[in-house]
């Protein structure tokens, strides 16, 4: 049951203020929020960011343990760049020396700031998708990147595929546990042996999987052809995205806090 | 007798600490004997798919225990792997699991999997393929040039090919035409005879239940409401209707004739027992 405690990426269902937003503000958001990460470079500006995100995590009422859980999988990212960072960033201020390696203040805050950073801005890229549904964010991306059909960028096929994409993921990994349930009573072991032995273990789960993919791939084709799909020409939508007031003072507050850390961040705070 | 496979006080819960958090087994005692051919039935989402994976050691439990021929399944890693060899779990749609090249070779992974030697295997593939009626020519094929009901009958010869002491089925018949159903159902009635295994059979038709088994159990929100001889647990018609399974077709007939004020019994779910049932209230002198 492993699989099935995967957050990557999980919605989680809710109704708070955050929910609500429209999926395009919540996108602008985050990028704002990205941007305003890399320019934020000492404690005041980090302290303004970690603010920004504890708030939206308060007012989307996700549980802060599942955000975090959300950071495990990350885990091994964060120790490398920090160990990376501790040892080969020059500077004046030698804390310790062994071998080949020097060990610096400046290494050592660098460490720590990078660490935060990754860290929030993985926080801060999971609460859009625990608080909006695969389909209403690829509503917005699709209608933010509207103004590309101009160039002939196919933006609809693309919303489209990657709505499948997301949609497909349950759905797969419930087949990926079925399938490995099957093929474990007959007797197959995903889990002992040398490498080589358990990539040829994957086999039986693997070919099953794929098998069932295209099958459900097919079956959904036909599904939509029959139901008279002909790509985005023409089509309109059951929930239409609307900007609100809620969503203005999103906008405004994250520019505010874009703008502000890179003026704070500019004079070095 | 002594149950060859019972759970004791066994509860499972998903996801636990999570939103997600739901409980699909609570306290369950369960048990089969030697031999028996057992019946499971309940609704989608009652907990016996959970139950049944608890019986050949797939799930571990939340609390509680799963005991084979009286050995606690978890308590030695080498029980386990004896217990998924010995209690054979076909799942539901069987037939996407295949994978290998050959329906031959698909039958033998689990044979395989247990280092039987080379003989033994081949031994134990052919009678397997008889038992589900596949012919000698079908097993050189590809699994999947096969039929949906061809494949998952090499699906269950899979399983059966293991020779398990105790065999699950996972709604077997699920969408096979009626005769696809009832050679299905015959191959297993087979399989029980000829090795005096344990069959339990996961449905939720009535009547495919009703036909075959010796015992039935309902599974209904993660609990056993009741179980006994079909007639005993048919008895409670209404409850089972509440619960969202039907009961064969001529014991509602009963259950209404019951309402309506006529005195007989109203477990009947055979014609027979219909036949014996009427000409009792009527008395002997209505023939």
């Amino acid at each position: 049951m492993a699989l099935k405690d995967i957050t990557l990426g999980q919605f989680f269902p809710g109704n708070s203020v955050v929910h609500r937003l429209d999926s395009r503000t919540k996108l602008i958001c985050v990028v704002l929020y990205i941007v305003a990460l890399f320019l934020a470079n000492w404690f005041f500006t980090y302290a303004i960011m970690l603010l920004v995100l504890a708030g939206s995590i308060h007012l989307s009422k996700v549980p802060p343990k599942s955000v975090f859980r959300g950071l495990k999988p990350v885990l091994f990212i964060v120790v490398v760049t920090a160990v990376l960072n501790v040892f080969y960033t020059p500077g004046t201020h030698v804390l310790a020396q062994f071998w080949i390696f020097t060990v610096t203040l400046e290494g050592v805050e660098r460490a720590f700031f990078m660490v935060v950073r990754i860290m929030m801005l993985i926080s801060g890229t999971f609460l859009l998708t625990y608080t909006t549904s695969p389909i209403l964010l690829t509503d917005g991306l699709e209608s933010l990147l509207g103004p590309l059909k101009k160039v002939r960028v196919p933006v609809h096929e693309l919303a489209m595929t990657m709505s499948i994409a997301l949609r497909f993921i349950p759905t797969l990994i419930e087949e990926t546990d079925k399938i490995m349930s099957a093929q474990r009573a007959r007797g197959a072991d995903f889990e002992s042996g040398s490498l080589i032995q358990r990539a040829k273990a994957l086999l039986p789960l693997l070919v099953p999987l794929f098998v069932s993919a295209f099958r459900r791939a097919d079956e959904l084709a036909t599904a939509m052809e029959c139901r008279c799909y002909h790509g985005g020409e023409g089509r309109t939508r059951l929930r239409q995205l609307k900007y609100k007031t809620a969503d203005y003072a999103a906008l405004f507050l994250f520019l505010a806090v874009t703008v502000g850390v890179g003026v704070l961040g500019h004079l070095g705070l | 007798m002594q149950p060859i496979i019972e759970t004791k006080q066994l509860t499972h819960t998903y996801s636990a600490g999570t939103p997600f958090e739901h409980t699909a087994l609570d306290s369950v005692d369960f048990c089969a004997y030697p031999g028996e051919y057992l019946g499971i039935i309940g609704h989608t989402g009652s907990g016996k798919s959970t139950l049944i994976q608890h019986l050949n050691a797939l799930l571990k439990p939340t609390s509680g225990t799963v005991l084979f021929q009286d050995a606690d399944i978890w308590s030695d890693p080498k029980i386990t792997k004896r217990t998924r060899f010995q209690v054979g779990l076909v799942f539901q749609y069987p037939e996407y699991q295949l994978f290998e090249e050959t329906v031959y070779k698909d039958i033998s992974f689990g044979p395989k999997n247990m280092g039987l030697d080379e003989k033994e295997i081949d031994r134990r593939v052919r009678s397997a393929a008889y038992f589900v009626g596949l012919r000698d020519d079908q097993l050189e094929k590809s699994p999947f040039e096969l039929s949906g009901g061809q494949k998952r009958r090499v699906a269950i010869a899979g399983v059966i090919a293991m020779e398990p002491k105790v065999l699950i089925l996972d709604e077997p018949t699920a969408g096979l035409d009626p005769e696809g159903v009832e050679s299905i159902l015959g191959n297993i009635r087979e399989y029980h005879q000829a090795h005096n295994a344990t069959i339990i059979l996961v449905s939720h038709s009535m009547e495919e239940v009703a036909r075959s088994v010796d015992r039935l159990v309902a599974v209904n929100d993660g609990k056993i409401p009741f179980q006994g001889t079909p007639r005993e647990v048919f008895r409670h018609g209404d409850e089972l209707e509440k619960m969202g399974l039907g009961v064969p077709q001529l014991t509602r007939v009963f259950h209404r004739l019951n309402a309506m004020g006529v005195d007989v019994d109203p477990s009947v779910y055979t014609l027979d027992q219909a036949k014996a049932a009427i000409l009792e209230k009527l008395g002997k002198g209505a023939v």
